[in-house]
């Protein structure tokens, strides 16, 4: 198969990823579709690496699995910490950054 | 057969992202992702990165959604998917422009002149994307990209685990700081006897 192939179908994960950050308004929804964008681009950094040979970007797309990994943590524990003060979860309603 | 694996997965890679953003349960969605994450690792070993195909499983749908498991476990979903309280108008715009976007990145893919990109790739030399080359890199070109990842890891689990820890209840929200818990301040004692579980609650609920 064809690079190009592998790089539209991550555009379209990309694209998937960004309808669902607009779209949804639950921050669990969110951070979900957060991962769909961080995926669509470790697939385009893994078909480059194939493209052309050479192990950096699968290492790139290792590196940003971690940096995902590190953001669904602080995510999960903020919308815990959210919840726990008995606010809404819902993005529309969490406008003010004082608690 | 190649061409086969590429749209059987490339199919169900889509269908889980669209899954995960159009279903209304929470749950549901996690469960989407996963299956989107496996086609995803299956395109992944396509593309000959069998070390990131193996994290990618081991990691994301095993860790990573075990989490998020017990997230919307703990809260429970509470969001009518797309049919939400949100006007129409806005969300036909936000679809707009997710379309816009995916039209834009298959023009700038279609119209590049970059020649590699018909092609099938490099040659496939043996050491590529396995474990022991993966390893050697990590530990020679990108040492310090490797290091700062685990720091980072480090900062993210501790910060984790003061943003969810539990506070007092409501009326006398005692605020914890690193601080507390470094010299072992006995606002972040429990009432518990020291030495058990409980102690790691924290003080109850009012």
């Amino acid at each position: 198969m064809n690079i190009t192939w592998y790089l539209v179908v991550s555009a379209l994960i990309f694209s998937t990823g960004v309808g669902g950050v607009l779209t949804r308004r639950n921050p669990l929804v969110i951070l979900l579709c957060l991962e769909l964008m961080l995926n669509g681009a470790n697939l385009s950094l893994v078909a480059f690496a194939r493209a052309h040979g050479n192990m950096d970007g699968q290492i790139f797309a290792l590196v940003v699995m971690v940096v995902a990994a590190c953001e669904v943590a602080v995510g999960l524990g903020l919308i815990v910490a959210i919840f726990r003060r008995r606010l809404p979860i819902d993005v529309d309603e969490l406008r003010e950054l004082q608690g | 057969m190649a061409g086969v694996i590429f749209f059987i997965a490339a199919i169900g890679a889509v269908a889980g992202a669209v899954g995960t953003v159009v279903l209304r349960n929470p749950f549901h969605s996690v469960l989407s992702l996963v299956c989107h994450l496996i086609f995803l690792a299956m395109l992944f070993l396509l593309l000959r990165a069998e070390f990131v195909a193996a994290a990618q499983v081991i990691v994301y749908a095993g860790a990573v959604m075990v989490l998020y498991v017990f997230v919307v476990g703990y809260i429970g979903g509470m969001e009518p998917g797309l049919a939400g309280k949100t006007g129409p108008g806005i969300r036909a715009l936000s679809i707009v422009f997710a379309l816009a976007l995916f039209v834009e990145l298959a023009i700038a893919l279609i119209g590049s002149a970059v020649s590699a990109l018909d092609t099938e790739g490099a040659p496939y030399q043996r050491p590529f994307g396995e474990p022991s080359e993966v390893g050697k890199q990590f530990l020679t070109t990108y040492l310090i990209a490797f290091e700062v990842a685990s720091l980072l890891l480090l900062v993210a689990a501790v910060g984790a685990v003061i943003l969810a820890r539990r506070r007092a209840g409501l009326g006398e929200p005692r605020e914890l700081e690193v601080r507390d818990l470094l010299s072992g301040s006995h606002l972040t004692q429990g009432e518990a006897e020291e030495g058990t579980l409980l102690e790691a609650g924290g003080p109850p609920h009012v």
